[in-house]
């Protein structure tokens, strides 16, 4: 994830649903430099934020151990733009999920009022067509989903918390250890 | 068991949602890469589609035998060799290979499939 266009998790159940909360800011360039003089949040960064929520429960299925990348979206409909100071609730549901990729539903909401509803499908890039390509370098993964606080609010369909996978954790060490 | 027409109506309806097509777009001969525009990544969505409305599971490699296409044994110089043919016949007995036999450039495989192909597939899965 080169930007963060979630805040944090809120809520997080394994193979089921996610949650996450986006601020909007006037201090962002994309808000205040999109359209100059009419500050909005670009509607293409809502889909973006669904699109990483979505992804990280997918991937979440797996351990982070599957590549999953956007593939397409299925379906959108926005229903008004978010503004300065508006706080976004995105919520991912899980739909489909083989071998192949996964469909998830999302839905942001401001407040009670829907703001945009979509369909996303991932794919799985398999090791055949893609050999050598890593999405995430383990270490800064790991990182950036402490940071979302998804080791915080994740639970498994049990609700048992999800633990941190192992070759994150040895990722993470071995760069202290280089430090 | 689904009628024929009950198959193809399904089946229409994905391949609506799926491309963005119109009912009078999606006809038993309409190839679904030519004529329908499906590139490569809608074709998981079309059996992401096609799964739920008939509750079947389908292998990708049975729709889109990639694994042949891209096998040294079944293909020289861009074209699928008589050993190809005959396991891509065993594989796909739900498709009408006779055009492509007339020359059988790997590259035109993917142009190959029509609605009428899918149906069948989805036919001989629900049977």
């Amino acid at each position: 994830m080169r930007w963060f266009l979630i805040d944090r998790f809120t809520e997080f159940v394994s193979k089921q649903y996610a949650v996450a909360v986006r601020s909007i800011s006037l201090s962002e360039e994309a808000v205040d430099e999109y359209v100059p003089g009419i500050p909005a949040y670009p509607s293409s960064l809502i889909v973006e934020g669904m699109a990483q929520t979505g992804g990280i429960l997918c991937s979440q299925i797996s351990d982070f151990e599957q590549r999953m990348v956007l593939a397409k979206i299925m379906k959108l409909k926005m229903n008004a733009e978010a503004v300065p100071g508006d706080l976004l609730t995105l919520r991912a549901e899980l739909q489909t999920h083989t071998a192949d990729g996964a469909v998830i539903r999302g839905v942001v909401h401001r407040g009670d009022f829907v703001l945009a509803e979509m369909q996303l499908m991932f794919a799985i890039l398999d090791d055949d067509r893609f050999q050598n390509i890593q999405l995430f370098e383990p270490a800064g993964f790991c990182r950036m989903l402490r940071v979302l606080k998804l080791f915080n609010v994740g639970v498994k369909e049990d609700g048992t918390p999800i633990k941190i996978p192992e070759f994150m954790l040895e990722a993470e060490q071995a760069e202290l250890s280089v430090g | 068991m689904p009628s024929n027409e009950e198959v193809f109506e399904k089946v229409r309806e994905a391949l609506m949602d799926a491309l963005g097509v119109d009912d009078d777009e999606v006809t038993p001969e309409a190839t679904l890469v030519g004529d329908l525009g499906a590139e490569s990544i809608d074709f998981l969505d079309i059996i992401f589609k096609v799964e739920k409305a008939f509750d079947i599971k389908i292998e990708r490699e049975e729709l889109f035998p990639e694994d042949v296409l891209s096998n040294a044994e079944y293909v020289q110089d861009g074209r699928v060799t008589e050993a190809g043919l005959a396991v891509l016949k065993e594989r796909m007995p739900f498709a009408d290979l006779t055009k492509f036999e007339e020359n059988p450039i790997v590259q035109d495989f993917g142009n190959l499939l029509t609605v009428q192909d899918l149906c069948n597939y989805v036919s001989t899965k629900v049977a």
